[in-house]
């Protein structure tokens, strides 16, 4: 069953000269990042806004794990829903901690597992308790606080996360360190998440899947690679820049275009990547070294070599 | 400062007049400007109307006023305490509803998606934002107050003005000095008891300057 169902969803705004969201219907798997990706006023946020009620759709309905949410009071779905929103939205009256604590404390727990549960969230987005509990948010860097506001929405362990362009306002450097974090995160903890974002790049890193929106409108509904292989039309085409073939690369993995380790092998004098990493980094790596092949590791033993040439078949095949 | 010294017991029961006066009058301000300041709050096009016609009052010289209100409410404290209702209203007003539109939209929207109610929202991230800035209008309203009771002796209200008048009729410098001495000590107190008030309320804030 799909975490997450939009069924023919459509809201329009009073005084819209269009739908802000005109007939969604797409479903979100249990357990995949899925970001929905459009130029501004595309209605990505208003779709986000209407999982947890924030904004109620007009036409249509939604449904988590099969139950219809309208079903359920506005507060209690909220409270079952990760919610991570752009300037971290974080209560500058509250310490780090007790922003933590709002939704276990909404929910009742008792105080000891609260306790517990932001020692834990913190470790979990690396930050130190023992240093950040007392904190208070002014007190902490653009990077710091969205990390806190990823284990607030965190920390009544909600199976759903909905994440509003949550690095939209932090520099380059520290939105790939988050961005890094997410996919760390999501290794652990498996959560179904809805990821806003206008940023090209950031979709592609971080997407099983990526809904991409236009005027409202569902115009392609697939994987990062088979939208860059095969956009829907020329608008995708241009969106993603299906032309920039680097870009495709970067989806690629070393492993699949590997060639399997010769029986003679015993070079160790070529320079190692792991099987995970994408054939942007290999090519990097052989442009930087200027060595004719790479040694694959798997686990730290070598599994296979890339050269030049396997990058070039890959590209050609995959276009 | 002799006659201080000389007369507690008198210049003790002018005070407790006075404070009586200002408390009784903050009182009644506040409970009047926390739902006009909530009206205005939600209904944004009173703002005009309302913070103006309050401006407009504050405008018009205490002693004046309060001799408009004596016709209505007689010469006594009455119509002092309405008088120091009516000049506060634009300090509490304003302060109240400029407090609640700064409060950071990201903060309130974050607050309702994480599954917060209305009345858990007001208490646990409105009220405590909003109370610091809330204070510091009260602070502001206590010395308009204070001085504006100081007239009320003119007006029968009795208070620590009435050394002053006392000491002008009667020549007493002493009276005069006792009196200004005594309502200056009381503004700087009741200032800085109000000020450590709204220094408390900010945690956030005391952290970020020590």
């Amino acid at each position: 069953m799909s975490a997450i169902q939009f069924d023919d969803v459509s809201l329009r705004f009073a005084g819209g000269a269009r739908p802000a969201v005109n007939r969604v219907t797409c479903q979100v798997n249990s357990g995949e990042i899925v970001v929905i990706l459009g130029p501004s006023g595309c209605g990505k946020t208003t779709l986000l806004k209407m999982v947890n009620r924030l904004y109620e759709p007009t036409a249509g309905n939604i449904f988590l794990d099969g139950s219809n949410i309208r079903q359920l009071k506005a507060t209690k779905l909220r409270q079952q829903i990760g919610y991570v929103i752009q300037q971290s939205g974080l209560f500058p009256h509250m310490t780090v901690a007790d922003n933590v604590a709002v939704v276990p404390k909404l929910l009742g727990w008792p105080k000891p597992q609260i306790q517990a549960r932001i020692d834990e969230l913190l470790d979990l987005v690396k930050l130190s308790p023992g240093e950040f509990r007392d904190r208070y948010p002014a007190q902490l860097s653009g990077g710091q606080q969205q990390r806190v506001g990823i284990a607030r929405a965190l920390a009544g362990n909600p199976a759903i996360m909905l994440m509003d362009e949550p690095f939209g306002a932090i520099d380059a450097i520290t939105r790939t360190a988050l961005q890094d974090e997410i996919l760390r995160l999501q290794g652990q903890l498996k959560k179904t998440v809805l990821f806003v974002s206008h940023d090209v790049e950031e979709a592609l890193r971080l997407a099983d899947r990526i809904l991409i929106m236009r005027l409202g409108e569902v115009v392609q509904f697939d994987t990062p690679f088979n939208l860059l292989t095969r956009p829907a039309d020329e608008f995708v085409h241009t969106l993603l820049g299906a032309d920039d073939m680097v870009r495709q690369l970067g989806l690629l993995r070393v492993g699949a275009a590997m060639m399997a380790l010769p029986p003679n092998y015993s070079n160790g004098h070529n320079p190692t990547l792991s099987h995970l990493d994408s054939l942007r980094d290999a090519l990097s790596l052989i442009l930087k070294t200027g060595a004719p092949a790479l040694t694959v590791l798997e686990g730290g033993n070598p599994v296979g070599l890339l050269t030049l040439d396997h990058i070039r078949e890959s590209a050609v095949n995959g276009r | 400062m002799s006659y201080l010294l000389s007369n507690p017991g008198d210049v003790l029961t002018l005070l407790l007049q006075h404070l009586r006066m200002t408390g009784i009058a903050l009182g009644i301000a506040i409970a009047l400007a926390v739902p006009l300041a909530l009206l205005v709050s939600r209904l944004r096009w009173l703002a005009v109307p309302v913070l103006g016609g309050l401006g407009v009052l504050y405008t018009i010289p205490s002693l004046a006023l309060i001799i408009f209100l004596v016709p209505l409410f007689g010469l006594n404290a009455t119509s002092v305490i309405v008088a120091m209702v009516l000049y506060t209203q634009v300090i509490l007003v304003r302060n109240l509803t400029v407090g609640l539109a700064g409060i950071n939209s990201a903060v309130l929207e974050a607050a309702r998606g994480m599954g917060m109610s209305v009345a858990q929202r007001w208490w646990r991230v409105q009220v405590p934002l909003v109370l610091p800035v809330f204070l510091a209008g009260v602070r502001i309203a206590a010395i308009v107050a204070i001085a504006i009771a100081t007239i009320g002796a003119k007006f029968n209200a009795g208070g620590l003005g009435k050394l002053l008048f006392d000491g002008i009729q009667t020549n007493r410098y002493d009276k005069i000095v006792a009196g200004a001495i005594a309502v200056a000590v009381l503004a700087l107190v009741i200032n800085g008891l109000l000020l450590a008030l709204e220094h408390y309320t900010q945690p956030q804030r005391r952290l970020k300057h020590e």
